[in-house]
C-alpha cells in the first residue's frame, strides 16, 4: 500500500517536473494519439467516418489527438507518422487508409517498436510486427440490411450502385445489397457502374445520372466520398442509401437508410485498452454484433413492413446467427459460386477473394 | 566581345551570326557585372518569396490564427530539427528529377507538363525489369531498373516532342494528355496482367523483393534518389550552359527560325532534350518503386510529376536553381503537417501558400533589369 502511494507521489513529482520543461509538457501530461487520413476530414465518407471516431477520443480525459488530412500513400505518410512521433510525442497512431499498411506502416513499426500502430484494413498477419494492429468492419452486413429497405421501397424495381474498383471488399457490399434487396423484392435488379478509382467526382456524378436515366430510383455507392453521388441522386429526385457516414442531412426526405462505420465506438474501446496497459488484439474484425458498423436510422419513405423486415434481419445479424452468403448462389453469368448447402460466414477466407457479381446485378467486374 | 543584341522572337531583321541570344543575363559580360547580375537572380526571388509569406501570414491572421506561430511552425516543421531536414529532403528528392522534365525542354521553348506520365511509365518499366530478373544480383537488377525507367520515361516525353516537331501538335496539351494515358496503362496493368493475385483489395504488381530495394544515403534517412537528383541537375546545367548541344538548344529556343537558318537540326535537338527530360522523370519513378513502394500500384500516382512543373517554373528552368527550390517546396510540404496539427489549418492552406509563391515569383519577372543597383559597372 505504502509502496503504491509513494509511486503515485513519484508520478506527481515527475509530472510537475515535466511541466517546468516547456517542450516536453505535452508529452508527459497526455497520451498523444495521431490520426492520418488519405482524403479530407469532411468528405461525408471514409475519412469523415474516421474523423468522427477521432472526435470521440477528444472527449476522453488525458488524451490529446493530432490529425493530418490528405496524406498520400507514399513516403509522405511515413514522414507524417515520424513527425507525429518525434515532434508531437504520439505513442498510438491510426493511419486510416488501406494503402498505408504495406510498406509504410510496417517500415515505421520496425523503426519505432515502442509506438503502437493501428491500421484500418484488417491486413495484419502473424509475420508482421507485434506493435501493429489492423482492424476492419464487416460493413456488408449493414449494406445487406440497407438492401432490404431499398428493395422494399423501390417503385421501379431498379436499384443503382456507383462503385470505385471491383475489389473483393467492394464486391461484398454490392452483393450483400443485392441479396438484401432480393429478400424484399425477388424481381429487383441492381445496376452497378465502376468509375475506376476511389475519388472521381465527375465520373461519379455521370454514373449517378446515367443510372437514374435508366430508371433507377434508389442509389447507393462505395467510393471514398459519397457526397457527389448522394447530392446528385437527390437532386434528380431519386432515393438514397448512404455509405460510410449518414447522408441524411444532405436530403432528409429522400434518405432511406445506409451502411455506416461505427469507429466512435471502436476507438474509445482501443484507447482504453491502450492506456490501461492491456494489449489491443493485432487482428480485429467484426460487424453489427461487435458494433463496428451500424445501420443508419430509417427515413420517412420507409414503410412499416420494410422496417420490420429489415429490423428482423438486423436482429439476427446482431445476434450472430444469420449468414448472408449461402448456397445455392449463382453469379450474374449463371455460374454457381456457392453450392447448395454451403454457408459462408463472415470469417470465411473465401469471401476475401470474392470476384463475382451475384444474380440480379447488372454489370461486369472487368 | 559579343554584340549585345537581345533576341526578339518576331524580329525579321537581317540575320547575322552575332544574333545568338544570351539566355542568361550576365553571361559573356564583365566580371563585376556578372556578380551583380547573379545577385539580382537571388535577391528578387527571395523578395518574391518573402512577399508571398507575408500575404499568407495576413491570410492566416484573417482565420484568427497567430501569424508568428505560423512562421515558427513552418520553420520548425521544415528546417527546425534534424528530423525536419530529413523530412524536407526526402520530399524534395523526387521533385528535383521531375522538375528537370519541364526544365530541359524549356530551353528549347517547349512547355512540357507531362512529367507525371513519364514518372509513371518509368516506374512501371522499372518494376517490370526487376520482375523479369528474379535471379540476378541486386546491383544488376537496380541498374536494369534505372535503365528501363529512364528509357520508358524518355520515350514517353520524346513522343510528345516528336508530335510537336513532326505533326505540329501542341506539346503542352499532348504531354498532359499522355499523363492520363500513362495512368490508365498503370491501372490496367496492375489490375490485370501484372497483378499479384494475393493483392486482393489493393491491386498491385508482385514485389521486387527486399534484396533489390535501394537503401538510404548513409547518415541520412533519405533515399539515394536525392543524390541522383542533384547529380542529374548538375549534369543538366553543364549540358545546357557548357556544351555545344546546350548552346544550340538555347539558340533554337530563342529563335527557331534563326536556328534553322544556321543549319541546326532542330528536330534532333527537340527529341534529345525531351528524351533526357523524360528520362529524369522516369528515374524518379524508378526510385519511387525501388526505394519507397517496392512494387507498382496506384500509390505511385501521387503528383510528384505535377509538383515538378511548379519547381521548374519557380527555378526559371535553371537546373541548378531547381535544387534549392525543390528543397524549399519539400520544406513547405513537410511543414504542412505541423500547420494542420498545431494551428488546425486545413490541408488546402499549403496549396494556397504554394499558389501565392508561384504567382509572386512569376509576377516578379517584371522586376528584372529595373534596379540600378544590379547594373553597377555596366
Amino acid at each position: 500500500m505504502t509502496n503504491q502511494i509513494s509511486r503515485r507521489h513519484l508520478l506527481q513529482a515527475s509530472a510537475a517536473l515535466a511541466a517546468t520543461l516547456p517542450v516536453r509538457t505535452a508529452f508527459a501530461a497526455d497520451t498523444v494519439i495521431g490520426f492520418i487520413y488519405v482524403g479530407s476530414r469532411d468528405d461525408y465518407g471514409y475519412n469523415q467516418a474516421h474523423a468522427v471516431g477521432a472526435a470521440a477520443l477528444k472527449k476522453m480525459p488525458g488524451i490529446k489527438v493530432v490529425e493530418e488530412e490528405k496524406v498520400p500513400e507514399t513516403e509522405a505518410v511515413e514522414k507524417t507518422m515520424e513527425s507525429m512521433i518525434n515532434l508531437d510525442g504520439a505513442t498510438l497512431l491510426f493511419p486510416t487508409s488501406y494503402g498505408y499498411f504495406s510498406p509504410h506502416v510496417l517500415k515505421l513499426a520496425n523503426k519505432y517498436p515502442k509506438v503502437r500502430f493501428e491500421h484500418a484494413g484488417g491486413l495484419w498477419t502473424e509475420k508482421d510486427p507485434k506493435n501493429v494492429g489492423s482492424y476492419f468492419g464487416y460493413i456488408d452486413e449493414a449494406q445487406h440490411v440497407a438492401g432490404i429497405v431499398a428493395g422494399a421501397t423501390t417503385k421501379t424495381g431498379k436499384l443503382g450502385f456507383v462503385a470505385a474498383k471491383p475489389i473483393p471488399q467492394l464486391l461484398r457490399n454490392v452483393n450483400a445489397f443485392m441479396l438484401g434487396a432480393k429478400l424484399a423484392n425477388p424481381n429487383a435488379t441492381l445496376q452497378v457502374i465502376f468509375t475506376g478509382d476511389w475519388s472521381m467526382p465527375v465520373k461519379e456524378a455521370e454514373a449517378t445520372n446515367s443510372l437514374i436515366d435508366a430508371g433507377v430510383d434508389v442509389v447507393t455507392c462505395h467510393v471514398d466520398g459519397p457526397k457527389t453521388v448522394m447530392e446528385n441522386a437527390a437532386r434528380r429526385g431519386a432515393m438514397i442509401s448512404s455509405y460510410h457516414v449518414n447522408a441524411a442531412p444532405l436530403a432528409p426526405e429522400l434518405h432511406l437508410t445506409g451502411a455506416e462505420w461505427n469507429w466512435e465506438v471502436l476507438y474509445p474501446r482501443f484507447v482504453k485498452m491502450f492506456t490501461s496497459g492491456e494489449s489491443i488484439p493485432n487482428f480485429y474484425r467484426g460487424g453489427l454484433k461487435e458494433e463496428l458498423v451500424k445501420v443508419a436510422p430509417y427515413g420517412p419513405k420507409v414503410s412499416e413492413a420494410a422496417r420490420k423486415q429489415a429490423d428482423d434481419i438486423k436482429a439476427k445479424l446482431t445476434a450472430g446467427n444469420y449468414v448472408i452468403y449461402k448456397g445455392p448462389l449463382k453469379d450474374n453469368k449463371g455460374n454457381t459460386v456457392i453450392a447448395a448447402g454451403v454457408e459462408r460466414p463472415q470469417t470465411d477466407p473465401e469471401l476475401e477473394k470474392m470476384n463475382y457479381l451475384v444474380e440480379g446485378v447488372i454489370g461486369a467486374t472487368s | 566581345m559579343k554584340a549585345d543584341v537581345r533576341p526578339r522572337t518576331h524580329d525579321k531583321s537581317r540575320f547575322t551570326p552575332h544574333l545568338f541570344p544570351p539566355p542568361q543575363a550576365g553571361e559573356g559580360k564583365g566580371g563585376g557585372l556578372r556578380l551583380a547580375g547573379a545577385a539580382e537572380y537571388v535577391v528578387i526571388p527571395a523578395l518574391a518569396l518573402a512577399a508571398a509569406l507575408a500575404v499568407f501570414g495576413i491570410f492566416v491572421a484573417l482565420f484568427g490564427k497567430d501569424p508568428a506561430a505560423l512562421y515558427l511552425y513552418m520553420y520548425q516543421g521544415a528546417f527546425g530539427t534534424w528530423f525536419s531536414w530529413q523530412n524536407t529532403l526526402s520530399r524534395a528528392a523526387p521533385l528535383i528529377l521531375t522538375a528537370l522534365c519541364t526544365a530541359l525542354p524549356a530551353q528549347l521553348g517547349l512547355v512540357i507538363i507531362g512529367g507525371e506520365g513519364a514518372f509513371l511509365v518509368g516506374a512501371l518499366a522499372a518494376t517490370s525489369a526487376a520482375l523479369a530478373l528474379p535471379a540476378a544480383p541486386p546491383f544488376l537488377v537496380q541498374l536494369a531498373m534505372a535503365l528501363a525507367g529512364m528509357a520508358a520515361g524518355g520515350a514517353w516525353i520524346a513522343f510528345s516532342g516528336a508530335l510537336q516537331h513532326y505533326r505540329g501538335v501542341n506539346e503542352t496539351i499532348s504531354s498532359l494528355l499522355l499523363v492520363y494515358i500513362a495512368l490508365a496503362v498503370l491501372n490496367q496493368l496492375v489490375e490485370g496482367p501484372m497483378r499479384d493475385p494475393s493483392s486482393l483489395n489493393k491491386p498491385s504488381s508482385h514485389e521486387i523483393g527486399a534484396a533489390n530495394m535501394i537503401g538510404t544515403i548513409p547518415g541520412l534517412d533519405v533515399h539515394w534518389g536525392l543524390a541522383f537528383g542533384i547529380i542529374a541537375a548538375v549534369l543538366a546545367y553543364i549540358l545546357i550552359f557548357q556544351t555545344v548541344f546546350g548552346f544550340a538548344a538555347r539558340v533554337a529556343g530563342g529563335n527557331v527560325r534563326a536556328a534553322k537558318v544556321v543549319g541546326l537540326g532542330v528536330g534532333r535537338l527537340i527529341l534529345i532534350a525531351c528524351f533526357l527530360a523524360g528520362a529524369a522523370a522516369g528515374l524518379a519513378g524508378m526510385f519511387e518503386v525501388a526505394a519507397v513502394q517496392g512494387r507498382a500500384n496506384a500509390n505511385l500516382a501521387a503528383g510528384y510529376g505535377f509538383t515538378g512543373i511548379l519547381v521548374s517554373f519557380l527555378a526559371r528552368h535553371n537546373p541548378l536553381a531547381i535544387i534549392p527550390v525543390a528543397v524549399l517546396l519539400g520544406g513547405i510540404n513537410a511543414s504542412g503537417g505541423l500547420l494542420q496539427r498545431r494551428l488546425g489549418l486545413p490541408d488546402a492552406s499549403v496549396l494556397v501558400l504554394q499558389g501565392m509563391i508561384f504567382i509572386s515569383v512569376l509576377a516578379s519577372e517584371t522586376l528584372y533589369g529595373r534596379f540600378a543597383i544590379f547594373r553597377r559597372g555596366g
